[in-house]
């Protein structure tokens, strides 16, 4: 697979409670860079340093916490409309969103998930760079670019809700994912969690049975190293963010990670690692009997709240 | 001013100091009854019903608390910071959507 078709979640839109709030949790403490904003709409839009897109959050002001929509980016426009049929045939309703509607976006497909989730998925959006250039850009931005959590890159989210095995089928006979890792119960074999992939990450998006449709686990950004990951549980102590699970490394997908809560109650993930996955890699399998280790491998217990808590 | 927070039926007791929320009083004093879940209002596993005394609250999701919750004062613990002694009961459950086997 040269990497075609889906290319990586591109957007991610949260609501939260308090715009000043949520401001300065994603942009003063995280570092995230503040590109847009909408005062009307009581939105603020944001990227990582290390993307070259327009924005990659959006964060809404809304009375309830939760997640409005996730978007993926495709290859090119042909991929759209290669796709949609494909959605219809799968059984969903696809509308048609026209270029402009979403700032700094070109045309978008729109359907809910079989788990309740809002997802759309867009070929273009506006280019702004990471502040390198594209000729001899070098590898350091300037001072000031980099900063708070030190973040690189949105990586991915977890959604929960019902029917997650339709979930897996869509992702992976409509929009070629692999299913890269499961957690299933012991006894019944029934999945408890899906992880799929679209790229050489061991995933882009994670499906996790809640009784519940439409909510959301967390969104996950990229650092560079274990020591950054340290850095920010640091940064996250010291301006005292509410911690979900602290440093550990998930035995699923193996990544160093921290868990915390923005000030609406969305949990939020930084994390660096992971393994290479191709798409002749095997399926991963865990079950209920090592729910320790699959989450949390270095003291392998299993946290209550990882899957109970969300919003 | 600190206030008291009582937590009926478990009989628990602690101290909430200026500024802060009953949550984190909760956990600032080692103590365990509410459940403790985001902190920020949005997960709605913390609730509880205010059987006595008064009160100041800010933003919560509507998902977990309604017009109608508020006028039976039932609120999140994350977001409610006392202004007089307080009697709360806990009612915020957490659905178990996978139920672990112990080994
Ligand atoms: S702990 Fe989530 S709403 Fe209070």
């Amino acid at each position: 697979m040269a990497l075609r078709g889906i290319l990586r979640l591109g957007e991610v839109c949260i609501r939260v409670l308090d715009l000043a709030a949520a401001r300065t949790h994603y942009v003063d403490r995280m570092g995230l860079i503040e590109v847009m904003s909408d005062e009307e709409d009581r939105k603020i839009y944001c990227k990582a340093w290390d993307e070259h897109d327009h924005h990659s959050i959006v964060l809404r002001e809304a009375d309830e916490a939760g997640l409005d929509y996730v978007a993926f980016k495709v290859y090119d426009d042909q991929t759209l409309t290669d796709l949609e049929p494909r959605i219809q045939a799968f059984g969903l309703d696809v509308s048609r969103i026209d270029a402009g509607v979403y700032p700094k976006s070109g045309r978008r497909l729109e359907f809910f998930l079989p788990s309740g989730h809002r997802m759309q998925l867009y070929a273009e959006k506006a280019q702004i760079g990471n502040t390198l250039g594209t000729r001899n850009p070098g590898v350091m931005p300037d001072e000031g670019v980099i900063r708070g959590f030190r973040i690189n890159r949105l990586d991915h989210c977890l959604l929960g809700g019902p029917n997650i095995d339709e979930c897996g089928r869509l992702f992976q006979e409509v929009f070629d994912f692999d299913l890269s890792e499961r957690i299933e119960d012991e006894e019944s074999r029934d999945s408890l969690a899906m992880f799929l992939t679209c790229s050489t990450k061991p995933h882009d998006v994670a499906f996790v049975i809640q009784p519940e449709p439409g909510r959301f686990h967390h969104v996950s950004f990229l650092l560079e190293s274990a020591t950054d990951v340290i850095h920010a549980a640091d940064m996250i102590g010291k301006y005292r963010i509410p911690v979900d699970v602290g440093p550990n490394r998930h035995g699923v997908t193996r990544g160093n990670t921290i868990y915390y809560f923005d000030p609406s109650g969305n949990r939020n993930e930084v994390f660096s690692g992971g393994y290479v996955h191709y798409p002749d890699t095997p399926t991963l399998t865990w079950d209920t009997s090592q729910m320790g280790p699959a989450q949390f491998s270095q003291d392998n217990i299993a946290r209550e709240s990882f899957l109970t808590v969300v919003t | 001013m600190r206030y008291r927070v009582h937590l009926e039926e478990l009989e628990l007791d602690f101290t909430c100091h200026p500024g802060q929320n009953v949550l984190e009083c909760m956990i600032g004093a080692g103590k365990k009854g509410i459940q403790v879940g985001c902190r920020g209002g949005g997960c709605g596993v913390c609730k509880v019903e205010v059987l006595e005394g008064e009160f100041t609250a800010r933003a919560m999701s509507k998902a977990h608390v309604d017009e109608e919750s508020l006028v039976r004062r039932q609120v999140l613990a994350c977001c409610i910071t006392p202004r007089s002694d307080l009697s709360l009961k806990v009612i915020g459950k957490i659905a178990k959507p996978i139920q672990r086997r112990c080994q």
